[in-house]
């Protein structure tokens, strides 16, 4: 009896105990990563001339994220087939977990997926491990890359987002081009229509009447019939993805940076005066004018309220409104616009970007094959049939982006194509590129729900910086 | 035949063998790690000894984390076990009704934490969602339920509560009927009324069965993660940053592995000692229990 009441217990304690390492399991792989870089790229081995059938044949695995371009691109895959015979497997996984799958297999060491979708700022990520391969030799070889395939006709911005040379706080391209862009968004304001005619507004030109114009709303429109609806969606989960849409793009229109580089060394900046005073003054417009409950705000509930009526403007992604925008696709169809949103004191209109990319596995054992996929999809005739007949909006070359069927199609929504090539030239990464970016985001996106909270501005982001000061260092 | 015979006994222990050693063998791997400063950075590591241990240590971070561990635990575990009793004593007088709520009362069990979450994430929207439009008649229609540290915290641990406490309610029920009839019908006989009798008769002896709920209870929130991500994913500030979130932060999302292992290590000590003393005070009351019927 006292034997086994005494087994018993164990077990109980033991059971208990144990099921608290699970993420031991997730991280049992290994030491995986190599950082021992062969001096050569499996580029110099592809010789002769240039051939769409020279991988005939072969299967390349691809790790997508679902996304409306994902849906493009898998509606075009047998056009890639027929040109090459390569066959492409596909597993696709919903944004709240596609970076945890990537990261984990790509940290494993193994070659589960030879490509895959990753954004610019994974490059600084991924990169320094030795996880991407360098895309650079590939495009430089013509033997590899169909002389059709035009480089130049990218928007250089984009192409250069994606090129780095792994040192933390060196600019953007310079280095390897260890992916390619796909599809992108810019971040702008959109806005209800219906709303601002009703109430007699018009867009905002400076931040502070970007401001005065939520708060506006957010108390007239309930009288003026639109029940329950605040001024402006933006993001605020704590979360990396609320700081780089409208926070870093009004943030950069002010001046703003997020670390300054000293001969190398890179010091957190998000607690100037001229920062602080921003960051107090974005956390008051959301008070004022955003949503309830806030701090839970993705990219999705952002949309979602623009759609739905319960935001007046939103300031995102041109994608988080376009696919409310579109005919039939939200009660808010036909009445939302597009405009360039506020300009800095000094009439900039910096913007911040994410681009979906294209990358190669480093440890792929089909990386000519893989190239042929890469090229296929970033190439003209892919993203013109995406940008036209699918939901791939914002072109990353320039071809497609002046393409007249494109335009029609895009013109249907007001403001969106002047609003596209007003920014377009301005729109680049304005972050600092380092390797502790999701921490450094994800931390400071905790520090604007505090402000949020209503702690000093001052001494959350003093500690935001003390804390980054040591990770970067 | 002999040797077969004698074989039989190692046979027979393989596959509790081969179990052990799938969960020691990745545990055993975790510690190892870290010992070293493995992260993607840095791929081929240095030993550091205990350096990520005493790194933890002083960081202000993981004493929040932990401070709110131990509220999440202690409050969520102390609701569920009250309520979940409560549950089972009515649901004990036997009755239609009763037996029909029974089959309804495991509903949320049979659905996913993490979609629980979702869904409440959903009915607590301060704008489109049902519990504020459900409470708007009596005034209380305009609460923020995440957005401040503390409702953020007692809306993860109501949440906690809908999932799991008919968990505990369904074992404090099989302990009730398994009780035995006699001293009740003692008690029946000497006239004891119904306050007494729960008190004296009924919670000492339903006490083991509550207690194991508590254990497997207090265990898991300590170990909490699926809720408090989807309904908050920490915030606002760290107000919610529980011990799992901030490991699985600092070795999945921010890829300093080593460092994100030793925090698991460390909730891991937390739930052995935990269950070492509740499940040592279990013989305790158990024994007590025996006592009662005697």
């Amino acid at each position: 009896m006292d034997t086994h009441a005494h087994d018993r217990r164990r077990f109980l304690t033991l059971t208990a105990a144990a099921a608290a390492a699970p993420l031991l399991t997730a991280c049992g792989a290994g030491f995986g990563g190599d950082d021992q870089q062969g001096d050569g790229s499996a580029a110099d081995d592809v010789t002769g001339s240039f051939d769409w059938k020279r991988e005939q044949g072969t299967t390349v695995k691809a790790l997508l994220n679902k996304h409306p371009y994902t849906d493009a691109l898998v509606a075009d895959l047998k056009a890639f087939t027929e040109q090459t015979g390569i066959k492409v497997e596909y597993d696709v996984f919903p944004e709240d977990n596609y970076f945890d799958k990537l990261t984990v297999d790509l940290s494993s060491g193994r070659a589960s997926y030879d490509v895959f979708m990753l954004g610019a700022y994974m490059v600084w990520q991924y990169g320094p491990p030795g996880w991407l391969e360098d895309l650079g030799p590939w495009m430089s070889n013509s033997s590899a890359t169909d002389g059709d395939w035009d480089q130049g006709d990218f928007f250089p911005n984009l192409l250069q987002a994606d090129q780095w040379s792994l040192k933390a706080g060196a600019p953007l391209g310079q280095g390897g081009q260890y992916a390619l862009p796909w599809g992108w968004e810019t971040n702008v304001v959109a806005y209800n229509t219906e709303v601002f005619g009703k109430l007699g507004l018009k867009p905002a030109e400076t931040f502070d009447e970007l401001r005065e114009l939520a708060s506006a709303i957010k108390k007239k429109a309930p009288g003026a019939g639109y029940d329950g609806m605040y001024g402006i969606a933006v993001r605020g989960s704590r979360s990396w993805a609320t700081i780089h849409p409208g926070f870093m793009t009004m943030y950069a229109r002010n001046g703003l940076r997020d670390f300054t580089v000293d001969g190398g060394k890179l010091t957190p900046a998000m607690n100037t005066p001229q920062a602080v005073a921003f960051t107090e003054d974005w956390a008051g417009m959301v008070k004022q004018g955003g949503p309830p409950s806030w701090t839970s705000y993705s990219w999705y509930q952002c949309s979602s309220d623009l759609g739905a009526k319960k935001a007046g403007m939103l300031f995102d992604a041109d994608t988080a409104a376009y696919f409310q925008a579109v005919e039939g696709a939200s009660p808010a169809s036909g009445r939302i616009a597009f405009h360039p949103g506020p300009k800095g004191p000094d009439g900039s209109l910096a913007t911040n970007m994410w681009i979906w990319s294209l990358g190669m596995n480093a440890k792929s054992k089909k990386k000519s094959a893989g190239w042929l996929f890469l090229q296929w999809a970033t190439g003209k005739e892919h993203l013109r049939r995406s940008a036209v007949t699918h939901n791939h909006i914002d072109p990353v070359r320039k071809s497609v982006s002046q393409d007249a069927a494109y335009k029609d199609k895009m013109r249907k929504l007001p403001g969106f194509l002047e609003t596209f090539e007003t920014v377009v030239d301005q729109t680049r990464i304005q972050f600092t590129p380092q390797a502790q970016f999701f921490d450094a985001t994800t931390s400071w996106a905790a520090a604007l729900q505090e402000i949020y909270g209503g702690q000093g501005a001052k001494s959350v982001l003093d500690d935001l910086a003390g804390d980054l000061a040591d990770k970067v260092d | 035949m002999g040797l077969r015979l004698a074989l039989r006994p190692y046979v027979l222990i393989v596959p509790a063998l081969l179990l052990t050693c799938g969960i020691l063998y990745p545990f055993g791997l975790g510690l190892y790690y870290t010992l070293f400063d493995f992260s993607a950075s840095k791929p081929q590591p240095d030993m550091v000894g205990f350096e990520n241990y005493r790194t933890v240590f002083t960081q202000e971070a993981f004493w929040n984390s932990a401070w709110v561990t131990v509220l999440y635990a202690v409050g969520a575990a102390a609701v569920e076990t009250v309520l979940g009793v409560a549950v089972a004593l009515l649901l004990h007088r036997s009755s239609v009704v009763g037996r029909i709520l029974e089959k309804i009362l495991i509903l949320p069990l049979m659905i996913a934490p993490v979609i629980a979450a979702i869904i409440w994430k959903l009915m607590l929207q301060p704008s489109v969602g049902v519990v504020n439009h459900l409470l708007e008649p009596v005034g209380l229609g305009g609460v923020q339920w995440t957005d401040t540290p503390t409702g953020a915290l007692l809306s993860s641990i109501a949440v906690d509560v809908w999932v799991y406490t008919p968990f505990v309610a369904i074992l404090a029920l099989a302990g009730l009927r398994s009780l035995p009839t006699s001293p009740f019908e003692a008690a029946a006989v000497d006239g004891a009324g119904w306050w007494y009798t729960f008190r004296r008769l009924t919670l000492p002896m339903l006490w083991p069965y509550v207690l194991v709920a508590v254990i497997f209870r207090f265990m898991d929130s300590l170990k909490v993660f699926d809720i408090i991500y989807a309904l908050t994913e920490g915030g606002p500030g760290d107000s919610t940053v529980v011990l799992q979130i901030r490991a699985y932060l600092e070795a999945i999302r921010f890829q300093r592995y080593s460092f994100g292992i030793s925090y698991t290590i460390v909730l891991w000590a937390v739930v052995y000692l935990a269950a070492m003393v509740l499940v040592r005070h279990l013989g305790k009351i158990q024994r007590r229990a025996a006592e009662v019927t005697r």
